[in-house]
């Protein structure tokens, strides 16, 4: 295995050791704590009233537009971070490259608002 | 599972397995000991700017405070609301809890960066880096783990079937991603400057105080890379997701016991990581701080050690900064929150980026400075006039519509 890997699975190893420290902690603590559940604490609070209606409500539209925007942004940036990296080695032509790539994104941002989809109220 | 791992295949090399065990240990105990650190320090310095005494009871000067508070939550009744969904309810917090580590590992908790020594230290006869992993796109990875640090967020508050958790968490993953491009974004020209992905890498580069990559990459990205960390922290002046005054406590407002204890943890390690790889990023973490060829030196401290006190002092001075902007900022509106993430942000970020790469590759093909200033600065100010325009426009809009805001 490559060095590369092997750092990656010290992360796993480190990873594992968090997983067990928290259910490390649940366990110690479902040993010690009292649990006397009645029907009154098991309701969903709802700042003291008896809850009305599903909980799962129904929620905008507009927080999925959001999600779908982050994607185009974030495929972005892994274009965008190895070219980065080897600025010098694609030279004027990267650059120029680069350059129309973003102005293609931006246009996508300009859409997007003149849709009104970053609108919120 | 043991098989796996080529440390342990053939020939047993006990000294760099019991390194790695060592560090796993002393990377873990730090993260939990700052963590326990920070709450206190918040409530001391926030207690300190609003004229309270703040925690000083359990232990000299209430350092002890996090401790018994801790002991306390797991004395305390564990709540799984009836309409939960039950397996996801009990994941949520690992999601939350896991993610806040694994960030850390990948931090340079200090090491011997001069002499083109490149921060390696010797250990029982063994070069090692004061870090627990160095992959080479290290801070790839840091994004990575921080959007899953998401799902813990949103997990939570859906699987609660309560409205107030769900609210919180569908704002939360919204202002979360939203944040997250900038953030990512702004990194590009932290990559331009040092040419590398890997964190013991970027801080190598940046060797004295000229070289900081705040300095290099002017200072438009530190700043958005801060706002963006500090949203993607949900800290004030971005808490939204907890808006105790309309959301009770958002997506963990029915978390009671260990379980709350561990997104409560997970925050404060997020914080305290975020502020380390800021130092990290842009102040050159456990470099010393030198201009000029002048090094300031702590005198009776080994090279090794000294590091790893520098880092701590920078992530201090970042620490008190998120304090401070809790005790000072009040809470952002939801739309003003959107508008500054989409509509200035990642510009501004994108903008910066390719300004600083044109000057950059202009200065690697040898091209005439000052048209090259001139013509990025042209460019900038086009920008920055069609994007008034458009606010202008936006404007103007919502007004013909008898919009409020």
């Amino acid at each position: 295995m490559s060095t590369f890997l092997r750092s990656f699975l010290t992360i796993v190893w480190f990873g594992l050791a968090a997983v067990l420290i928290a259910g490390l902690l649940l366990w110690v603590s479902s040993i010690v704590r009292p649990s006397k559940p009645n029907r009154e604490k098991l309701l969903s609070y709802e700042s003291g009233v008896d809850p009305i209606g599903e909980g799962w409500s129904q929620s905008q539209v507009r927080y999925y537009i959001f999600a779908l925007l982050f994607v185009i942004f974030d495929v972005e940036a892994v274009f965008i971070f190895p070219w980065a990296t080897q600025l010098e080695r694609y030279g004027t032509f990267g650059l120029v490259e680069m350059g129309i790539f973003v102005f293609i994104l931006l246009l996508g941002l300009v859409y997007a608002w003149r849709k009104g989809v970053l609108r919120w109220v | 599972m043991f098989a796996i791992d080529p440390m342990l295949n053939g020939e047993l090399l006990w000294t760099p397995l019991v390194i790695v065990l060592l560090k796993v240990l002393a990377v873990f105990v730090t993260g939990l000991v700052a963590t326990m650190l920070m709450v206190w320090f918040e409530r001391k310095v926030i207690s300190g700017m609003q004229n309270r005494i703040g925690p000083n009871k359990a232990g000299p000067f209430g350092l002890l405070q996090t401790l018994a508070d801790g002991i306390k939550l797991f004395f305390k009744e564990d709540l799984i609301p009836e309409r939960s969904d039950r397996f996801v309810f009990k994941l949520a917090p690992f999601l939350s809890f896991v993610p806040a580590f694994l960030s850390f590992a990948i931090i340079p908790l200090g090491g011997d960066f001069r002499d083109g020594n490149n921060g390696m230290v010797t250990w029982f006869g063994h070069t090692t880096r004061v870090q627990l992993a160095d992959p080479p796109v290290g801070v790839l990875f840091a994004l990575a783990i921080s959007a899953i640090a998401v799902y813990g967020i949103m997990l939570a508050g859906w699987s609660s079937g309560s409205k107030y958790p769900l609210l919180g968490s569908v704002r939360a993953s919204a202002q979360m991603v939203s944040y997250e491009a900038a953030l990512g974004l702004s990194l590009g020209t932290v990559f331009l400057v040092t040419g590398t992905l890997s964190t013991s890498g970027i801080v190598a580069a940046q060797s004295s105080i000229g070289n900081w990559n705040v300095v290099a990459t002017g200072v438009v990205p530190f700043v958005i890379f801060l706002i963006a960390a500090t949203a993607e922290l949900n800290r004030p002046p971005f808490d939204l997701v907890e808006a105790e005054q309309e959301l009770v406590g958002g997506f963990n407002t029915e978390y009671s016991s260990i379980r709350f204890a561990l997104f409560y943890l997970a925050e404060f390690m997020n914080t305290v990581t975020m502020s380390a790889l800021i130092v990290t990023l842009f102040f050159g973490g456990p470099q010393p701080i030198s201009f000029g060829g002048i090094v300031l030196d702590i005198p009776l401290v080994p090279n090794g050690l000294e590091g790893t006190i520098w880092l701590f002092a920078k992530v201090l001075v970042f620490l008190y900064i998120y304090v401070w902007l809790r005790a000072t900022l009040p809470r952002f509106r939801y739309d003003q929150l959107m508008d500054l993430g989409w509509k200035v942000l990642i510009p501004a970020s994108l903008g910066w980026f390719m300004l600083i790469a044109a000057q950059r590759l202009g200065r690697d093909q040898g091209w005439n400075t000052f048209v090259v200033t001139g013509v990025s600065v042209a460019v900038l100010g086009a920008s920055y006039a069609l994007l008034q325009a458009a606010f202008k426009v936006s404007a103007k809009q919502r007004e013909a519509e008898g919009s409020m805001f």
